[in-house]
């Protein structure tokens, strides 16, 4: 049913820290990866080779740059997938119910087996989480890996998003942010972690960590070209070393 | 958004068929028989054509009869059903005059309602979108209703409600044309808001991936507008001028002249409103558009 529940007992999502991402694009491989030979349809490529790539992806990491009013520009490497918002807009818009957001973990999914392929609900995603899979006819979004986190299968480090587990910078987080005392919701509240686009009132699960500001350096004098060198003699290997080429 | 033919065809078909159902069944104009055979020939061929017509954008149509299940949230799930309701109840109100020349009218009345329903639902499934501004307004729905009673009345002969219907659509298309252009920018939304960047002008740096994807063709469609008032010139010319002129230079004269004129102003209607349906497709903005560095 497309009708979203009132609360979930767990509100699980990622922490995106775009402090720490350094825009390698292992997150969209290893989705890609994982989400092609698992849950549900394979995300296809068309004309992979060619000369107009093109294909299905659930997570893509944009490239922004910040501007202030004075001072250099700051580059923000920016992975974007689904946000799994609480108030989801493209849950409520399915005509097939195909489109649910789970109650017991807020995780938002599609059952293939129901969809219709009409694409309603990428329209009303604000984030451009959701793609139409042009060989399969129906709409993929991010599970969050649900067969992964759930998956007893699997040795225990890797029960999370294959974002996450790949992520060699660190900047993905996963956790409950339903709960005010897991690691997640302690990193939104301690780096101010923010919902995108927030006026349009979708309640993002998903929190991003603004860039930390940029340090600033010491002034350095002018005159220091002209000071006296600190250190006149040379000590240990480079000394000797000196010495002995002094006297050839 | 990408103007997928498909959608233009279904939005511009079906409303014009289920305007001139509406009038059917109010008795506007009160056939039976064969007249009225060809009356609702014509509007069930616009209307299931129309229909028919929307699920070639489908990626997956054998699971069309599900859209049936969720009209407790989904307008497009209403709409499924409105049209089928409109269709079945104006199906046996047809049956009554073309074979037993009778005006089982509570039905007729109860399938104009209907009709209009569906134009309204129609009309929700673009309306509802905040992601879209453009669209995310009631003028929408008032534009869907007044150019779909406008093109019943004009299918359905009723000259001087056409006239008027007419003129209002008009008015109704103005008032969207000039309150949408300038939507997206009073909700807000920029490159700011979608990615909380504090600190500066945030500007697109390199997109996600050198290719196009589903997104790009859907929803950041850009091609074209550079014509749009030229466009709208035509559109409207088409819509509504052409037919009004017609209407009113022959609203007294009878005789085949009249039938002619009439085919002439529906033909101009038709096209117009295609085109300016392209437009409000075309023109419409996403929000997701600002992540490509489209927008604004």
């Amino acid at each position: 049913m497309t009708a979203l529940p009132e609360t979930t007992a767990k509100k699980l999502g990622l922490v995106i820290d775009l402090d720490t991402c350094v825009g390698c694009h292992a997150c969209v491989v290893a989705c890609k990866g994982w989400n092609t030979e698992n849950y549900g349809a394979p995300l296809s490529d068309q004309s992979a080779y060619g000369a107009a790539p093109k294909g299905t992806f659930l997570n893509r990491v944009h490239a922004y740059e910040v501007q202030p009013d004075t001072g250099a520009a700051q580059t923000v490497h920016f992975p974007k997938s689904c946000l799994h918002c609480e108030d989801a807009p493209c849950v409520t818009v399915c005509p097939t119910g195909a489109s649910y957001k789970r109650v017991e973990d807020g995780i938002v999914l599609v059952n293939e087996d129901d969809c219709i392929g009409c694409g309603l609900c990428a329209w009303a995603c604000p984030y451009g989480a959701r793609e139409l899979d042009k060989a399969a006819g129906v709409m993929k979004k991010c599970t969050l890996c649900v067969d992964r986190i759930y998956n007893e299968n699997l040795p225990e480090e890797d029960r999370e998003p294959a974002c996450v587990r790949t992520c060699p910078a660190g900047a993905r987080h996963f956790g409950d942010l339903g709960d005010p005392g897991s690691a997640v919701s302690q990193l939104v509240i301690e780096r101010e972690g923010v919902d995108l686009m927030p006026e349009l009132g979708t309640k993002p699960v998903n929190k991003y960590l603004p860039p930390r500001p940029k340090d600033v350096l010491d002034e350095i004098d002018v005159l220091s070209p002209f000071l006296a060198p600190v250190a006149e003699e040379s000590k240990g290997l480079a000394g000797w070393l000196d010495r002995v080429l002094e006297k050839i | 958004m990408h103007p997928a033919p498909s959608v233009i065809i279904f939005t511009t078909l079906s409303g014009l068929g289920f305007g001139l159902l509406a009038f059917l069944g109010l008795g506007m104009p009160a056939v039976t028989g064969w007249v009225a055979f060809f009356f609702y020939l014509i509007a069930y061929a616009l209307a299931v054509g129309g229909l028919l017509a929307s699920t070639f954008h489908l990626g997956n149509p054998k699971n069309a009869p599900k859209a049936f299940t969720q009209w407790r949230t989904s307008w497009l799930s209403r709409e499924a059903i409105c049209s089928v309701a409109a269709l079945v109840i104006m199906g046996l109100y047809a049956l009554g005059a073309v074979f037993f020349g009778a005006s089982w009218q509570p039905l007729g009345w109860l399938g104009a309602a209907l009709s209009l329903l569906t134009v309204f639902t129609t009309s929700m499934i673009y309306a509802q979108l905040k992601t879209i501004p453009r669209w995310n307004h009631w003028l929408t729905s008032a534009l869907f209703l007044a150019l779909s009673l406008a093109g019943g009345a004009l299918l359905a002969g009723q000259v001087w409600p056409a006239l008027v219907l007419l003129v209002i659509a008009g008015g109704v298309q103005l008032a969207a044309w000039a309150s949408g252009d300038t939507r997206f920018r009073k909700r807000g939304h920029t490159l700011e808001t979608a990615t909380m960047l504090p600190g500066g002008t945030v500007r697109q740096f390199e997109a996600p991936h050198t290719g196009g994807n589903y997104l790009l063709d859907e929803m950041v469609f850009v091609v074209g507008r550079k014509h749009a008032q030229k466009l709208r010139v035509i559109a409207m010319a088409l819509m509504v001028v052409v037919p009004v002129v017609l209407l009113f230079l022959t609203a007294g004269a009878s005789g085949t002249v009249v039938h002619l004129v009439a085919l002439v102003a529906v033909l101009s209607h038709l096209v117009g409103v295609a085109c300016a349906r392209w437009l409000f497709f075309a023109e419409a903005e996403h929000v997701v558009g600002l992540y490509y560095g489209k927008r604004g």
